[in-house]
């Protein structure tokens, strides 16, 4: 009997590796892809140049009114001289300290979480969830134990923006796992009310929900009865997301396999465990691009608070655009706020790559 | 497989009592007058063609699929839509699956420790001693650590196995354990699964090795059209089966 000898293996040809084998098969496969991938080159030749001249070569950064914006390109000034009301809307300027104190104790507070060997992750998180909100609305808001009270209708700005977006996000989520659960539940009175819960709020769109809500809500309700325009803002909000999240999750579940549902009944898990310790960590890992896009949607959303008169960061740039001092830099104003915009936007979607990698633990279905 | 058959005694409790059961599914009539008695240590193999109800009938003990008429009385309690019954009898008997249905978000040590600590709450530590005593015995410590994702079909199963043992259980049911590996698995599960016989568990186990079957069980079952044609000891089963159905189909699984 001979024995096998089995073939060593080779390195694969040389076009097919390396930048020119990248180039020839994604860029000049054939002259139909050769001429587009030309014509691509000439579209960014002819458009980005005059962009970055304008944006940075030719940009005004220096002085504090619109005297200083003379040589043609975009005026910076403008945004470096709003900067502080883009950021805080009318928020007291002695007091805006408070705003800065409450995002870095979000940072620093949350920091832990990414430490990979904190002890006692999951209590410290819940002990995060619970102290961390009770702190920002006595920060922000106060008006209790000795700190300046400072009404919500002078918040605004960035900051606004991301109170909006981070409420939300915060009880959307729960919200809509709960509702997400009730939908497929056995019990067909909870899933009756989820179900309709779902499909009131995914029917109507945010906008009139918000009208509604700052516009119609007060017609219905007493007099003295008097609720805060953001607090309703907020309870829209979230409320209207929690609709769209508790389907992207309900999908999550569905594709989780019956075998799931039956292992852990099997060992005699309950409902709650065997929701809490099996489905839903799969599920929700299954989607996190769902989630994220969902939650993307919500932070430009917030944008739209515009109709009930709250001043985020988008009204607070669109309402410097029409100030007379600055009469004429709107291109600017809006570039800042899509600029703003994009970055949290991205940092969201980077964040959500990040997190499905680490998830990942090579079952592949 | 022509190993000496495992001696053992049984045990004089009854584990498992089945009472003229039936279900259906919606106008099918699955299971049919489904009586059958095991004692504790007992091994039982069911085998028979697809959709004779065999699994079905398994799954019925721990209320995977609800039986509508009959009686089942599983170490005592009886099986009812009360669910603290049906989570009790789930405690006290193991499962192992065809898919192995490992939870893939844990490592394999924390899939062997979930239920001994959330429901049987036994402190962390014990029930990690706990699940590296039975992943050494499945001959896989060296995995502890690793997703289920990343080993193969057999070291799955074997985890599913020590899985189900880490909970303690009395009883161990086996749905089709190895029809799910490629050939060249199927014997460390089997080795496994005799391990167990070994040390006097009982077993249920669906399967259609029957070299398994003659050298572990106590009974073999076969099923059919959702009734039991055929139980008997696996000599007899083998060598003398009484109805022309089983002789089919020995005739067919062993003659190829």
């Amino acid at each position: 009997m001979s024995t096998h000898t089995f073939k060593p293996s080779l390195p694969p040809p040389v076009m097919s590796v390396g930048a020119m084998g990248w180039m020839r098969a994604h860029l000049f496969s054939n002259w139909f892809n050769s001429a587009l991938t030309l014509l691509a080159l000439y579209l960014v030749w002819i458009t980005i140049p005059p962009i970055i001249s304008w944006a940075l070569i030719n940009a005004d950064w220096v002085g504090d009114n619109r005297d200083s914006c003379t040589s043609g390109g975009a005026c910076w000034v403008f945004i470096k001289v709003r900067l502080s009301q883009f950021f805080y809307g009318f928020y007291p300027e002695e007091l805006r300290w408070r705003v800065n104190l409450t995002v870095i104790l979000a940072i620093v507070g949350a920091a832990p979480l990414f430490i990979k060997a904190m002890p006692r992750k999951l209590r410290y998180g819940a002990a995060y969830l619970l102290i961390y909100p009770v702190l920002a609305y006595w920060l922000l808001h106060g008006g209790i134990l000795g700190m300046t009270l400072v009404e919500t209708s002078k918040w605004g700005g960035l900051m606004l923006t991301l109170v909006i977006a981070v409420v939300g996000i915060a009880g959307a989520m729960p919200l809509g796992i709960l509702l997400a659960l009730g939908r497929r539940s056995d019990m067909p009175v909870v899933r009756v009310i989820c179900v309709t819960f779902i499909e009131f709020w995914r029917g109507v769109p945010l906008i009139t929900v918000l009208f509604m809500s700052s516009v119609m809500l007060p017609l219905f309700l007493p007099e003295e009865v008097n609720i805060d325009k953001l607090l309703r803002a907020l309870i829209a909000v979230t409320l209207f997301e929690a609709a769209y999240v508790a389907e992207v999750v309900r999908g999550g579940m569905q594709a989780i396999p019956k075998g799931q549902y039956e292992a852990a009944g099997a060992m005699g898990l309950g409902y709650w465990r065997m929701m809490g310790l099996v489905i839903l960590p799969q599920a929700l890992k299954l989607v996190i691009p769902g989630i994220v896009n969902t939650f993307i949607a919500l932070f430009k959303d917030t944008s739209l608070v515009i109709i009930i008169g709250l001043f985020d960061l988008f009204n607070s740039i669109h309402q410097a655009t029409v100030d007379p001092a600055w009469l004429g830099f709107a291109t600017e104003g809006y570039v800042f706020a899509a600029l703003m915009f994009w970055i949290f936007c991205f940092s969201m979607s980077r964040y959500s790559m990040y997190l499905e990698r680490k998830l990942d633990t090579g079952h592949k279905r | 497989m022509n190993e000496a058959k495992i001696k053992h005694a049984l045990g004089e409790k009854e584990m498992i009592r089945i009472e003229g059961m039936h279900k259906w599914y919606g106008e099918f009539h699955v299971l049919k007058d489904i009586n059958l008695s095991v004692r504790q240590g007992e091994r039982i193999v069911l085998c028979g063609p697809s959709g004779s109800g065999k699994s079905t009938t398994i799954r019925c003990i721990n209320r995977l699929e609800e039986h509508q008429q009959g009686k089942i009385i599983v170490d005592d309690v009886e099986l009812t839509s009360d669910l603290k019954h049906v989570e009790a009898i789930r405690r006290e008997v193991g499962m192992v699956f065809q898919h192995f249905n490992l939870f893939p978000h844990l490592t394999v040590l924390e899939n062997c420790t979930l239920a001994p600590l959330w429901v049987r709450k036994i402190p962390k530590r014990e029930a990690e001693e706990v699940a590296m005593e039975y992943l050494n015995r499945v001959k896989i410590p060296e995995q502890a650590h690793k997703y289920p994702g990343q080993l193969s079909g057999g070291q799955q199963q074997r985890v599913a196995i020590a899985r189900a043992l880490c909970m303690k259980p009395k009883i161990m049911l086996f749905d089709e354990p190895t029809s799910a590996l490629d050939p060249e698995m199927v014997k460390e599960v089997l080795d496994t699964m005799i391990g167990l016989a070994e040390d006097g568990m009982t077993m249920l186990c669906v399967t259609h090795e029957m070299g398994f079957a003659r050298t572990v069980a106590d009974r073999v079952i076969f099923m059919d059209k959702g009734e039991i044609v055929e139980m008997a000891d696996p000599e007899t089963f083998f060598s003398s089966p009484k109805s022309e159905r089983t002789k089919l189909f020995l005739g067919q699984i062993l003659n190829h």
